[in-house]
């Protein structure tokens, strides 16, 4: 096995570098993630089953997953007109517009909750037009997806830019010298070659804002089956010492979110082979 | 390879549990007592000086105080935990078995030097006209509490409600009524009590907040006088925030004799005058009669008497399915 991949790659190292990823994955991600197992272990599989689909539960799984779809969603395509126009055009301080991109990431999140449910409450900024037109902003499913939204908009971007940038203007040239009008250039060329890294970017956001909790707990209004979110439950489930059930939800989260990645990236490898043939 | 990975990783986390220094006591509280404890922890550093000669350095961690207490059971190594609730100190003799079953009986008053009970505040002027807690149930009235599932304090809010009703319809039936007429009133369920203020205070959201006495006149204190105002109901809990010393952990550190110095010194005049500064009740007759102006009367009751402790309240209401889940489920 080892000779073998000694002789495939050219480039030295390759076994220390493994073990080193090795290592470090186990260290900082397995390791942590297979205590959720060990802590579930102690509870029977009726136990488990209860705590994992009592109708709260349903209920918030459902809203994470329906509002991080969503947020998502609307962070794929503004991310996308951002990282273009980031790409695209010169204008005047483009490098700070740049900058202010990663203060999401920057930024404690419990933070931006606490500012957002500021400005979306009813007698906040924003949030009493929505008033006025009667939809409830902050403290309903809408003011989660907006936190969402914040969260997770470097990831898009920050995914399609690199990509974007490294097109070279010769395939738009050639595009355009066999016809092709700026729709179909952008539809049928430029397209295709983006749409893997706005997909890893949807995908990105998509599983931050699963995780989220800082931010939402502030701007969510937290009713149970209106607003509550899974991590929030287990919260409360950790509140009553009841670790295992706690344990037990952290699980159902991770293995729903873990074949969703999968199944994303499994698509994301499809599209990119087929536009790499394509181009080939 | 691996082996080699162990001893690091056994190196690190001896390195990380070694212990403080022996003239340094780590206090785990919860968030309201914040300036409260700053304040006290600097009269007893006097005191201990004068007493025994030694100069004494206490930290304090402060966070809800389930969290708190969760992370004293996971390891944090607490001498004293000064929490909001029996039931949060309760773990720490379920969970890990770091403090005795008694540890409750071992200081006078239920180990709480200090009390305080939850009380109404409404904007001023009291536009809504509440006066006690059948006005919070009325329709039209947004009531702002946080969830006493995740806040310690939202769980005395609760059960006075509770206890309330009890005491007036002597039906169980009638007080679950009751309180699942109050939660129909909150907009919104913050996951702490600071949570809650800020929706009542910052967002302007619902007419009343629930809250505890000590908290209301900080709020008030901070937030201005002229915007908001204090109504006590006509009977209410008396919130009974509990200390221990963490016996594993003093034994450990060998600073027994200085917690439990610490703690009792909370009983004391200079510390009752104290608690008393940061708005809680004191247990000391004669202070309380100096300060019976600043706390108004309440018919007050008490979590044993009225639901048997904190195990057993917490496992009627605020367990899964319990009486809390029962008035959300659909």
């Amino acid at each position: 096995m080892q000779n073998k991949s000694r002789r495939r790659t050219i480039l030295p190292g390759f076994g220390l570098s493994l073990g080193y990823t090795m290592m470090y994955l186990g260290l900082v991600v397995i390791v942590p993630l297979s205590m959720l197992f060990f802590k579930t272990s102690s509870m029977g599989f009726s136990a488990f089953w209860e705590a994992t689909t009592a109708p709260r539960a349903l209920a918030s799984y459902r809203l994470s997953f329906g509002v991080a779809f969503l947020s998502a969603l609307i962070n794929a395509f503004f991310g996308f007109i951002v990282a273009w126009v980031l790409v695209r055009y010169e204008f005047p301080f483009k490098k700070i517009i740049n900058v202010l991109i990663d203060l999401p990431f920057a930024l404690p999140t419990a933070v931006a909750g606490i500012a957002l449910a500021t400005l979306y409450s009813p007698s906040g900024w924003v949030g009493q037009f929505f008033d006025k037109l009667d939809i409830q902003s902050a403290y309903s499913p809408l003011g989660i997806v907006i936190a969402l939204t914040f969260i997770g908009l470097p990831f898009v971007v920050r995914t399609v830019q690199p990509v974007l940038e490294s097109i070279e203007s010769e395939i738009e040239e050639a595009a355009a010298s066999l016809g092709a009008n700026r729709w179909q250039t952008f539809r049928a060329v430029l397209f295709p070659v983006l749409f893997p890294s706005l997909l890893t970017g949807f995908t990105l956001a998509f599983s931050r804002a699963l995780g989220e909790y800082g931010s939402v707990v502030f701007i969510s209004g937290n009713m149970p089956f209106k607003t509550e979110i899974p991590p929030l439950l287990i919260m409360t489930k950790l509140e009553q010492y009841d670790y295992s059930g706690a344990a037990a939800i952290a699980i159902v989260m991770l293995l729903t979110s873990l074949l969703l990645l999968l199944t994303i990236n499994l698509l994301n490898r499809h599209v990119s082979r087929r536009v790499n043939d394509e181009l080939a | 390879m691996f082996k080699n990975l162990g001893l690091v990783a056994a190196i690190v986390f001896f390195g990380a549990s070694l212990s403080y220094g022996q003239s340094t006591i780590l206090n785990v509280t919860y968030d309201p007592t914040r300036e409260f404890y700053k304040d006290y922890n600097k009269a007893f550093q006097g005191h201990w000086k004068k007493t025994s000669g030694q100069t004494i350095q206490i930290r304090q961690s402060h966070g809800g105080s389930g969290k708190q207490g969760r992370s004293i059971v996971d390891g944090l190594e607490a001498d004293v935990a000064t929490l909001a609730l029996g039931y949060d100190i309760d773990a720490l003799y379920d969970q890990a078995r770091l403090i005795p079953q008694n540890w409750q009986k071992r200081l006078p008053n239920n180990s709480s030097p200090y009390t305080s009970t939850i009380v109404f505040v409404v904007r001023k002027g009291n536009p809504k006209h509440i006066r006690d807690w059948d006005d919070l149930v009325k329709p039209g009235i947004a009531v702002i509490t946080p969830n006493p599932k995740t806040s310690g304090g939202a769980r005395w809010n609760y059960l006075a409600a509770w206890g309330y009703a009890l005491k007036k319809w002597k039906s169980e039936a009638k007080a679950k009524d009751f309180v699942k007429a109050l939660y129909k009133n909150v907009p919104v369920l913050d996951s702490g009590a600071r949570g809650s203020t800020t929706s009542f205070a910052e967002r302007k959201l619902g007419d009343v907040l629930v809250a505890w006495e000590n908290e209301a006149y900080l709020m008030i204190n901070e937030l201005g006088p002229d915007k908001y105002e204090i109504v006590v109901p006509s009977i209410s809990i008396l919130a009974e925030p509990p200390v221990t010393v963490v016996d594993k952990n003093v034994d450990k550190h060998n600073t027994r004799k200085v917690s439990e110095a610490y703690l009792s010194y909370l009983y004391s005049k200079e510390g009752q005058e104290l608690a008393v500064k940061h708005y809680f009740r004191p247990q000391d007759k004669q202070i309380a009669a100096k300060y019976s102006a600043k706390f108004r009367p309440v018919k007050l009751f008490k979590i044993e008497s009225l639901f048997g402790g904190w195990q057993k309240a917490q496992k009627t209401h605020f367990s899964d399915n319990g009486v809390f889940d029962q008035i959300y489920a659909k």
